[in-house]
């Protein structure tokens, strides 16, 4: 008899043959092991965001979500701590820029709150950071006041990048500080520190420095001497003075003018008193020859 | 010959598209086994030597990703028999060897180890006109040739040019650029039967799969047995298979004879079943592993027992010393190999430079076979192993496998053939021009 069950077939059938070589297609097996489960993920998905009311909770929920994690209190911070300038300034800063504290660090622009600081005439620059300790910690470095600058509306501080700094009621606050006078002075605030710094022999005698045309500038010293000085190299021009002064003791004679304008050429005024006087010597001497 | 010349055409633009793919498939329809390789050419140069593996003078750009076999269905004597069997036993192999590989295929080269192929030695010439010797002078010396009448229900496998000649300059290897005035040529020309090939072809679409080439078993397990010398040489392969036994020559590289004998290792193991009343499964493992073709003293003491589940106690319980067993097989090898003798003498073997015989197949894995093949065949005879191959397992490196891995270094590289070069175009356009130019000059 023959057995009952034939042995089995080893070859595979046409079908099992094709399926093998169908999954063994790069792009069937892509769109098998891909696109089948994306698409089984998509449609349940898709079918429930099609509702507004699904969608509104998602999002209420993401949101909440968020603010669980923003207000966690590692990330919440408590208080402003304001370093590198003085009490008041301190104070009148903090006053000033209004930080809603306490706020959690996702919120705070470090970068607006930097702008709010640096804002202020005193403040010349301002690093924010975030602490460990839940502290927003501001270190400010101020402008350091430099010169007095005596406007057409009043007296104010000045750096030495000529930033003006605060306003002054009266001159005999700062009388440390040189004084500059003039339209535009400044502006030139470094010039006037290097002129200053130049001018050490003079500096009892010396009362400021006066912008003139917001070009060059005029030495003001006392007993109303006045030395202009060119607007190139106005340092040079201030040195030969005063190596002339020391020479000739120049600046102790009444002179009213020293004019370094031309640099090959210096002038000399002479106050009335002293012309008079010279011309009545003069008329002396022509009196003795004639 | 036309429609031929455009079907091989057709191959061998499917080849091209495989190797654009970069995988193709071999298949070796043996009357044994069916074996499958499937080759990935990555063009580039081996990445690390593997010992045993050579350069292989330029055939490494390919290296095999999946093997598979599986025992023979529906073939005999290397022709498809029963083509359902058959196309399953392809489906087999097939699916098993794309499972190795993990890549599909489309592309398959096949080889046909029966078929009654038959050789033929065609020439011809062609005057040169001025100028070196182009492709297209190439073209028209292989038009040129005298086509034998090679009958009906008969088709070209292989028509290869094997010996160029300019003027009186022979064996020109290649003549391209070269300057003379008559072009000869030599070309092989090996005929077999259609309907095999359509079979073979018909079986293999209804697997899905595309034909980028054909080549007859024989000349492609001389390409990885025979060693380069030998090709060179000249020598002679002899691909003992289970239901044909193929016989190949080569000379200067090229194949110039080709013959099958529809006899092989099936007949030994139906003798076996004969001689003994067993089933043929018995017999072949009794071939394989007690066979042999020299007896000693020693082999009439050596009993073998037979074995069966009959039920039959005395039935299942016969023995039979080895020496019966060599006696029975003996006579069919020799059979075979005279028969071989025979072919190789009508193609005039013996006046070759060279007589190396070089045996590969499964069947020339009988021990002993050297020295019988050396008593008829002659004295110059060694067993051939296939060439290694990158990638190959090591259960697929012996000798019958040698078509197997032909086919690939066939696949790689295939020979030149008439079909690979244009057709001579009809040079009336040219001519007519030509002559119009003329009658203006005469008459204006």
């Amino acid at each position: 008899m023959w057995p009952l069950r034939r042995a089995r077939d080893p070859s595979p059938s046409r079908l099992a043959y094709r399926l093998q070589r169908l999954w063994l297609t790069p792009f069937m097996r892509v769109l098998v092991r891909i696109g089948l489960p994306a698409a089984a993920l998509a449609v349940p998905v898709a079918m429930h965001v099609v509702d507004a009311d699904n969608r509104a909770a998602i999002a209420g929920q993401a949101a909440d979500l968020r603010r669980a994690i923003e207000e966690r209190p590692e990330f919440m911070v408590e208080e402003l701590r304001i370093e590198g300038a003085d009490r008041a300034v301190g104070n009148a800063l903090a006053a000033a820029v209004a930080v809603d504290l306490p706020a959690s660090s996702f919120h705070l622009d470090l970068e607006a709150l930097r702008t709010q600081f640096e804002a202020f005439d005193v403040v010349r620059r301002a690093d924010l950071r975030i602490t460990s300790d839940r502290e927003l910690s501001v270190t400010i470095r101020q402008r350091e006041p430099a010169l007095v600058w005596r406007d057409r509306e009043g007296l104010f501080l000045v750096d030495p990048e000529g930033h003006a700094i605060a306003r002054l009621d009266s001159r005999t606050e700062r009388a440390d500080l040189p004084l500059i006078a003039g339209d535009g002075a400044a502006d030139h605030a470094g010039e006037a520190l290097e002129l200053f710094a130049a001018s050490e022999p003079l500096t009892e005698r010396l009362r400021g420095l006066v912008r003139v045309g917001e070009r060059r500038w005029d030495v003001m010293l006392d007993r109303d001497q006045r030395i202009r000085l060119p607007a190139e190299e106005p340092v040079r021009a201030l040195e030969r003075a005063i190596a002339a002064d020391r020479a000739r003791d120049l600046l102790a004679r009444d002179v009213a003018d020293l004019d370094l304008r031309l640099p090959e050429r210096a002038t000399v005024r002479l106050t009335a008193d002293a012309q008079d006087h010279m011309r009545q010597m003069r008329r002396l001497n022509s009196g003795e020859s004639n | 010959m036309s429609d031929l010349y455009q079907a091989q055409r057709a191959m061998r633009r499917m080849r091209h598209a495989a190797m654009q793919r970069g995988v193709v498939a071999v298949l070796d329809l043996g009357s044994t086994k069916i074996g499958c390789l499937i080759l990935r050419f990555d063009g580039g140069a081996p990445e690390q030597e593997v010992e045993g593996v050579g350069p292989m003078a330029g055939q490494a750009g390919f290296r095999v990703i999946g093997a598979a076999t599986t025992r023979s269905r529906g073939v005999r004597f290397g022709e498809v028999h029963a083509m359902q069997e058959t196309e399953r036993a392809v489906r087999t192999v097939v699916q098993a060897a794309q499972k190795m590989a993990q890549v599909r295929v489309d592309h398959v080269i096949g080889c046909l180890s029966g078929a009654q192929p038959r050789s033929y030695g065609l020439d011809g010439a062609i005057a040169l006109g001025n100028g070196p010797v182009s492709e297209r002078d190439i073209a028209g010396v292989l038009a040129a040739c005298e086509l034998p009448d090679y009958g009906p229900g008969r088709e070209v496998l292989h028509a290869q040019p094997v010996n160029f000649a300019l003027d009186q300059r022979a064996n020109l290897s290649d003549p391209r650029g070269q300057f003379g005035q008559q072009l000869s040529c030599d070309m092989h020309l090996l005929t077999v039967d259609t309907d095999v090939v359509q079979n073979l072809v018909h079986c293999i679409r209804r697997c899905d799969l595309e034909l980028a080439g054909i080549a007859s078993s024989a000349y492609v397990s001389a390409l990885s047995s025979l060693v380069e010398d030998e090709q060179e040489l000249g020598a002679a392969c002899i691909d003992m298979g289970g239901g044909a036994t193929g016989v190949s020559i080569f000379i200067k590289k090229h194949m110039i004879y080709c013959d099958s004998v529809r006899l092989g290792g099936d007949h030994v193991t139906r003798d076996i079943s004969q001689g003994l009343q067993v089933p043929m499964p018995v017999a072949e493992r009794l071939k394989t592993y007690h066979g042999g073709l020299l007896a000693t003293g020693l082999d009439d003491r050596e009993v073998i027992e037979i074995g069966g589940d009959t039920g039959d106690w005395d039935h299942d319980r016969r023995t039979v010393s080895r020496a019966e067993l060599i006696g029975i097989m003996r006579p069919r090898v020799e059979e075979i190999l005279e028969d071989v003798r025979a072919r190789l003498d009508a193609a005039g073997f013996e006046h070759m430079p060279s007589q190396q015989i070089v045996l590969t197949g499964g069947a020339s894995q009988m021990p002993g076979l050297d020295g019988v093949a050396g008593r008829i065949l002659g004295r110059q005879v060694r067993l051939g192993r296939p060439l290694r191959v990158r990638g190959l397992p090591q259960g697929a490196t012996g000798p019958a496998f040698a078509s197997a891995v032909g086919l690939s270094l066939f696949a790689a590289h295939p020979q030149d053939e008439w079909w690979d070069f244009d057709i001579p175009a009809n040079e009336a356009p040219a001519r007519s021009l030509r002559r119009a130019v003329r009658w203006f000059k005469e008459n204006w």
